[in-house]
């Protein structure tokens, strides 16, 4: 029985929204399983004491680019698994836009594989949804699905021809996953690199309509409606998205959705100075779209809160605004950009915002995860609310360092982070 | 007329924008030129102001007359002049820009001139290296000598823009020059109005100190001024009007149409001129043209941003 590993964490704020718990307690592990929530007295455990400290169930992100494999300079599964676990998150959903494309049942096991090697953070991974990303024809889903794809999408741009994606979710009724889309029609939006509107017009650059995204989505409820089939909606950045996923959710559609920290703590006015960490996809939009955003999330519009970590080099970054590629990398300081965006201001609490990334993600991808309940495997994130830390982008785990939040000072800081039972980060 | 304003210290080692721009600055350089307006007709032509400086052409994008004029103005002002000409922009794997810059700059070089097809590209040189940096032409964000030299040549021919109507025509969305042009028009007290098809007018274009009108009928007998924007096919996507026939129909500058207006009205254009399209050659080369005079002007312009970005640059480097 020597071989049994125990780790007791005292005395922290246990918070685990599926169970409607949130009181000081003490968590009991056993091997890579919650044995004990409440008072727990154990002389033979490794002891963690969590005094001042949230404990939650590990945080899971449905949206990270890894970038393995093709792009190893800009991110790879193990260093983006080190990022993962020191902010906290002990599931990601790896994106299949990669080089080549995730869309076949082989890809798929090598992003596992990869994962399990890293042995940081568990790796989901979504698979494409048609062949090379093309939008075209559909790729091997149900292969994809057999080797453990939680579901499929085209991230990156957005299945532009509506026959393509009924087909897709008409197939995905063999499964039981979800069907995730970068809501972008490119015929409205093809050439932009930033929000369409007044900014746009005097920085003389080409603009996104707010359209593009919406007109996607739109079409995509009417598809919902015909197949019934579960449909996430990625990084949310307008208003008018937000009324067409509450008119969905409000008519009893499968339809889920995520919004990212950057949706929600910048405007377009962030651009002006053409810094080109300011340049994501969908883009940065008005003052409006922020509080639209932040309203669905105090109503439970918004399903889960994801980063969208994007990792560049930086000498990409170094390019003129129009060439430059789009993303922020995030994941390190997520949860702190969080409390910034929706704590602080006080949209809403601790609980819901444990809620949304922890058992609502979990949901979305539909896996058992994102509870402390007794007998589950032991994801854990230990953070201490109130420590204050400056973000320093050169102590990044992450191998880019594209990351407009650098200086800033945030609350909000990661522990310990617990994976199946094993401590993968401590601070 | 421009009002004298000897004392103003110009403190810009960049000429990026217009919108940056104050009322006296761009009055200063007004004067500046004017004083170098003497030059051509001088039997040398020279004056050693820049003399051991030496100023790089970056241009990648096609252009004759920015180009030679900036190499002129250089020369006039005894500085060394490198051309680097380069089709294509930097690409996500190639040479980027600033490591383009980075070496000139290695090399030794005073000011970088360059024009671009990305918007903001001049700013992220100035931002990259410590040569002075004046824009030529970036994407469709500004083209700051085109708009202080077009306005020049209104003043030069008025005497003041205070309170004069001033149309800019054709596609206002994808011209720098429409910019620079409303930005540094508005602050010296005209009234703009921008005249083209509703497909070629920019994001939230009401939100701009201009008018907006969709009939250049109904606007073209009220204007003191009218600038005739090229039609640039090589930016515009897909047909944002469905013929040249149609355009050159509602907003070309007709024989016509220039008989309407104020017998004083001045036509302008940045050229090179569609000759047929955006106006009837009459009309080009018609007593109301002021497009060569805009040609002629654009030199002294130049002259004098070439030599107000490098005594800032100087002043720098004595603190």
């Amino acid at each position: 029985m020597s071989d049994t590993k125990k780790i007791l964490i005292k005395g922290g704020r246990v918070v685990d929204p599926a169970n409607g718990f949130d009181e000081v307690a003490d968590v009991l592990i056993v091997d890579h399983k919650i044995e004990a929530v409440g008072s727990v007295k154990d002389a033979g455990a490794e002891v963690i004491d969590a005094n001042g400290c949230i404990v939650c169930p590990g945080l899971i992100d449905l949206h990270v680019h890894f970038r393995e494999p093709g792009d190893e300079e800009e991110e790879t599964i193990f260093s983006g698994s080190a990022a993962a676990v020191a902010g906290g998150f002990t599931s990601v959903v790896c994106m299949p836009n990669t080089k080549p494309a995730i869309d076949d049942e082989t890809s798929v096991e090598y992003i596992h594989r990869m994962g399990r090697q890293a042995r940081k953070t568990f790796i989901y991974c979504m698979g494409a949804i048609t062949k090379d990303r093309k939008g075209e024809e559909l790729a091997e889903m149900g292969l994809m699905v057999k080797a453990g794809a939680i579901g499929f999408t085209d991230d990156g741009a957005g299945v532009q021809n509506a026959a393509v994606m009924l087909r897709a979710l008409k197939y995905a009724q063999m499964f039981d996953i979800v069907i995730s889309q970068h809501c972008h029609d490119s015929s409205l939006g093809s050439n932009g690199v930033m929000n369409s509107g007044y900014n746009s017009t005097i920085l003389g650059l080409p603009g996104m309509d707010p359209l593009a995204e919406e007109m996607m989505l739109w079409r995509d409820v009417q598809l919902v409606k015909k197949t019934n089939v579960r449909y996430h909606a990625q990084h949310l950045s307008t208003a008018g998205s937000v009324k067409i996923i509450r008119e969905a959710k409000a008519d009893g559609l499968p339809v889920s959705c995520e919004v990212t920290p950057h949706h929600l703590l910048f405007t377009d006015d962030a651009v002006m100075d053409y810094d080109t960490n300011f340049k994501v996809n969908p883009p940065l939009r008005t003052a409006a779209d922020i509080e639209a955003l932040k309203s669905a999330i105090k109503d439970g519009v918004v399903d889960c809160l994801a980063t969208d970590h994007a990792p560049h080099l930086q000498s990409e970054k170094e390019l003129e605004f129009l060439t430059a590629p789009c993303g922020i990398a995030s994941l390190e300081c997520a949860l702190a950009l969080y409390v910034r965006a929706l704590v602080e201001p006080g949209v809403i609490g601790w609980s819901e915002l444990i809620a949304l990334m922890t058992y609502k993600p979990a949901g979305v991808i539909g896996v058992d995860k994102g509870t402390l309940t007794v007998g589950s495997r032991a994801d854990v994130t230990i953070f201490d609310p109130d420590a204050e830390y400056v973000i320093d982008t050169e102590k990044f785990y992450s191998k880019s360092r594209n990351c407009p939040y650098d200086g800033w000072k945030v609350s909000a800081k990661i522990k310990t982070t617990i994976v199946a039972g094993e401590i993968r980060y401590s601070n | 007329m421009i009002r004298r304003n000897t004392k103003f210290n110009w403190k810009r080692k960049h000429l990026l924008s217009l919108r940056d721009l104050s009322r006296q600055e761009l009055e200063h350089i007004f004067e500046t030129a004017k004083g170098f307006e003497q030059f051509s007709t001088r039997s040398i032509k020279k004056a050693p102001t820049l003399r051991g400086k030496v100023m790089v052409n970056m241009f990648f994008e096609d252009s004759t007359r920015t180009r030679i004029s900036f190499s002129l103005a250089a020369s006039r002002l005894s500085a060394d002049i490198v051309d680097f000409t380069k089709k294509s922009s930097s690409v996500s794997k190639g040479e980027t820009l600033i490591d383009t810059a980075r070496n000139l700059e290695a090399m030794g070089i005073d000011i970088v001139v360059i024009r671009h097809n990305a918007g903001g590209a001049a700013k992220l040189l100035s931002r990259s290296i410590n040569a002075c940096v004046v824009n030529a032409g970036d994407g469709f964000n500004e083209h700051p000598t085109q708009g202080l030299l077009d306005v020049y040549t209104i003043v030069k021919e008025k005497g003041s823009l205070e309170g004069l109507k001033i149309g800019i025509v054709g596609d206002i969305a994808h011209s720098r020059v429409a910019r620079s042009n409303i930005w540094a028009m508005t602050k010296l007290g005209a009234e703009v109005t921008l005249v083209g098809p509703p497909t070629l007018m920019p994001a939230k274009v009401d939100q701009l100190p201009v008018n907006v009108s969709y009939n250049l009928d109904d606007v073209i007998e009220n204007l003191d001024v009218i600038n005739m924007l090229r039609i640039q096919f090589e930016r515009m996507g897909g047909n944002p009007f469905p013929s040249v026939r149609e355009y050159s129909h509602f907003f070309g500058l007709t024989v016509e149409r220039a008989q309407r207006a104020k017998p004083g009205m001045l036509v302008m254009h940045p050229g090179p001129i569609n000759r047929g399209l955006e106006m009837e050659s009459e009309v080009a080369d018609g007593e109301k043209s002021v497009i060569l005079k805009q040609v002629a002007n654009g030199l002294a312009i130049r002259m004098a941003v070439l030599f107000l970005v490098n005594q800032a640059a100087m002043q720098e480097g004595k603190k």
